[in-house]
């Protein structure tokens, strides 16, 4: 699950990027930073970014989740960071979903 | 689907179901929602059972609008409730309906809509507001205080949303003659009407007259604004 969340959002990703200055570097797969010290987002490509996974996720998965809400903001370790903790937090909302 | 898409709240009657004819008829395919079902029809319009306030109705709305059209044109946020009467005779449940529709309702839909609109860098928010703020209403508190609160949530709106090419506008109509204000005593709509410096009821065409100025493409440099009918300041 966590593989297929990673390219779904490399594929969002890549499409924001069309329209981002500077683009995110996305070589770095599950590593590629996002938003934070070592990503090249700003807040409004965050947004931006966000929204488009959640509609992505929405499409392949039929689940609305909220991927930024309290919990995401207040957690240690941003899952913004980078790819492989946006994955995974967003594997962690759908497995609560599930439940 | 070149015709644009517009989203209204409460067009089951009164303001929200002339909004969703005039725009129809101007070309638009129209959007309305309301608690309960529309005793009317129309081709290029339709329908959506949903509370303003509840915030899966509202994303469920949002999904349809996403998977049918994958666009968001415009957004009239029209539905509302009122409470009137003496403050130390309103109940708690009619402040938090109050709140919950006017306030929590107008932000769920103005939070999904910028979701959608920015997807094409383009969108127009307006938010129906009220006279009894500026008035400052006897009998109106929290009427009135929870378009207060729209009034700002527009122009914090409207600078947030500035950059993905999204305007967000209020509109403060004057008495019109809708359910909203058949509970109000002939005599005190006269005496609200006396403090106007154009002295009548508002009508719908009044309304859908500053609506198609904020929805214009040509008013892209008009956001945060509220417009109030009637001279009304």
């Amino acid at each position: 699950m966590k593989e297929k969340l990673c390219k779904l959002i490399i594929d969002v990703a890549g499409d924001l990027n069309e329209n981002l200055d500077p683009p995110i570097r996305l070589d770095g797969g599950e590593d590629a930073p996002l938003y934070g010290p070592d990503g090249r987002l700003s807040s409004l490509g965050l947004v931006s970014l966000i929204i488009a996974v959640e509609q992505a996720i929405e499409e392949q998965f039929g689940v609305a989740i909220t991927l930024a809400d309290e919990r995401s903001f207040s957690l240690s370790q941003s899952p913004f960071r980078n790819v492989g903790a946006l994955a995974d937090y967003a594997n962690t909302l759908l497995i609560e979903h599930q439940g | 689907m070149d015709s644009p898409v517009t989203l209204i709240t409460g067009t089951r009657k009164g303001i929200g179901k002339f909004l969703a004819q005039h725009y129809v008829e101007r070309g638009h395919f129209v959007i309305g929602c309301s608690r309960s079902e529309a005793d009317w029809q129309l081709a290029h319009y339709q329908h959506y059972v949903a509370d303003v306030s509840d915030e899966s109705a509202v994303k469920n709305v949002f999904s349809e609008i996403r998977k049918k059209f994958d666009r968001l044109d415009h957004l009239i946020n029209n539905a509302g409730v009122a409470s009137m009467n003496h403050s130390l005779l309103t109940p708690l449940r009619s402040v938090r309906q109050v709140l919950e529709t006017n306030v929590v309702g107008t932000f769920l839909f103005c939070r999904e809509a910028a979701k959608l609109m920015q997807q094409r860098r383009y969108g127009r928010i307006v938010n129906l507001v009220t006279v009894a703020t500026p008035l400052k209403l006897e009998g109106e508190a929290i009427y009135a205080a929870s378009k207060a609160a729209v009034n700002t949530l527009t122009q914090v709106l409207a600078r947030e949303l500035a950059e993905m090419g999204i305007t967000v506008n209020a509109l403060g109509p004057t008495p019109t003659d809708t359910d909203l204000i058949r509970a109000v005593s002939r005599d005190k709509l006269e005496r609200l009407i006396r403090r106007q410096p154009i002295q009548r009821y508002a009508s719908f065409e009044d309304i859908a007259n500053v609506t198609d100025f904020y929805l214009d493409r040509k008013s892209e440099f008009i956001t945060g604004q509220t417009l109030f009918l009637g001279g009304i300041s």
